[in-house]
């Protein structure tokens, strides 16, 4: 196996395997949350938290999880992180925690961090997964906030909360509902397409791997079913 | 009667105005994952609204009578995900002990859908807005209908997708949020169509 440099590891979540714009990870909160900054912002930064604590903690444990329990174990040990985020958001930012609601709680179920516990915590030492963890989670706050960014300055008119009152007559309102969410997203994954020239790793050149349910699916049956295209 | 009305209501928002995937985004990964085909995206959905059912039946007593009870409210999310994924895998190997021609077609789903947001989300969702046990049942049948709705829609769209020839770029993943984006915009045309019927009855 080669050896994987500090940096590297860092940087892979940031661009190479940039969870939300690259391995199409964690879309629920992405097109949920990102209709402000703010709140895009704070989902990002809760959501990093969450994955650096629970890929540390099943980095230390990950010889003594039995294989065949395991996902229920990374289940509750990243239910237990977000519990503790979630009493601390309510605690220290009251407007975040009205305006993220369900996703804080949802962040359980977030794909990418059960994914990066699957795919990277479990095979690779304390350090390395806890920057991993820091790589994927940065990665997903820049990916929330550009999205934001895009879907507030032109659908609010604003920035982070605060206006800018030039744009305020072409502001787009279409664009921070539901739908404008998914549209964005589309474009955006068109633009790194364009972008990389096509050379971005396909989703299903990581198959089974990236997919939270992996181990929940013993004999890997979706690809053979043809449920996962 | 007036119990009825609410009832309807919650019915008739969750399917169509608070759609959970077009307009809450919940169960965002299956609704792109599994709907290329009809008989899957079928499948799927009425497997989401089976597993949600469920567990909306275990949760809501536990929280109700365990967690409130005990002034346990924080372990809501660990015990609910845990509950869900214990439910899925016990109600997999019924299906199969039971009926293996129903488990063929709807067991190779149910491992997919431990981890779908939209299941832990309508749990929490249903004690969050203070539902009744009988609310709470149909709100949840309502939130299984509107994801077996928009899976079935979204499907028939994405075969004639296939068909047709799309720009390089937007090939794959990019188009397919396109079009979701289009299906979600028509919903919305649902907004206030169920207060406007009822009169704004409490929701």
């Amino acid at each position: 196996m080669e050896k994987k440099t500090t940096g590297s590891v860092l940087f892979n979540g940031i661009l190479k395997e940039n969870p939300v714009l690259v391995l199409i990870l964690g879309t629920c909160p992405t097109l949920a949350t990102t209709s402000t900054v703010n709140g895009a912002v704070g989902m990002g930064l809760a959501a990093l938290v969450v994955l650096v604590c629970s890929n540390v903690f099943i980095s230390l444990l990950r010889r003594i999880i039995p294989e065949a329990m395991r996902i229920p174990c990374y289940i509750v040990i990243i239910a237990g992180f977000v519990t503790i985020v979630k009493l601390l958001v309510q605690a220290f930012f009251p407007d975040l925690y009205s305006t993220l609601g369900v996703y804080l709680d949802l962040i359980t179920v977030n794909c990418i961090i059960l994914g990066r516990a699957e795919m990277f915590a479990n095979q690779n030492p304390v350090v390395a997964s806890a920057l991993d963890g820091i790589g994927m989670g940065i990665g997903f706050t820049l990916a929330l906030g550009a999205m934001s960014t895009v879907r507030e300055v032109f659908g609010a008119a604003s920035f982070a909360g605060i206006a800018i009152p030039f744009l305020e007559p072409y502001k787009i309102e279409f664009l921070t509902k539901a739908p404008g969410g998914l549209l964005v997203y589309g474009l955006l994954i068109a633009l790194i397409h364009v972008i990389t020239k096509g050379k971005a790793p396909k989703k299903t050149s990581f198959s089974c791997a990236s997919c939270p349910n992996a181990g929940t699916c013993r004999t890997g049956s979706c690809a053979e079913k043809g449920a996962e295209s | 009667m007036d119990m009825f009305k609410t009832l309807i209501v919650i019915l008739l928002s969750s399917v169509l105005v608070d759609n959970y995937v077009l307009s809450r985004f919940l169960g965002i990964c299956p609704f792109l994952g599994v709907s290329k085909k009809l008989d899957q995206a079928t499948g799927m959905g009425i497997a989401v609204t089976a597993v949600m059912l469920i567990a909306t039946a275990a949760t809501w007593p536990i929280q109700y009578f365990v967690l409130n009870t005990l002034h346990l409210e924080f372990l809501q999310n660990i015990l609910f995900i845990l509950i869900i994924a214990a439910l899925v895998q016990m109600l997999e190997l019924l299906l199969r002990k039971v009926s293996p021609a129903l488990h063929k077609g709807l067991g190779v789903y149910l491992p997919l859908i431990t981890t779908n947001c939209a299941v832990l989300g309508v749990t929490i969702n249903n004690i969050t807005d203070g539902y009744s046990f009988i609310e709470s049942m149909v709100s949840s049948l309502g939130c299984g209908l509107g994801f077996l709705l928009a899976m079935v829609l979204f499907s028939g769209l994405r075969s004639r997708i296939d068909e047709s020839n799309i720009p390089a770029p937007f090939r794959g993943l990019a188009v397919t949020l396109i079009a979701a984006s289009f299906i979600s915009l028509a919903f919305m045309g649902f907004g206030g169509i169920v207060d406007n019927i009822f009169g704004g009855a409490a929701v």
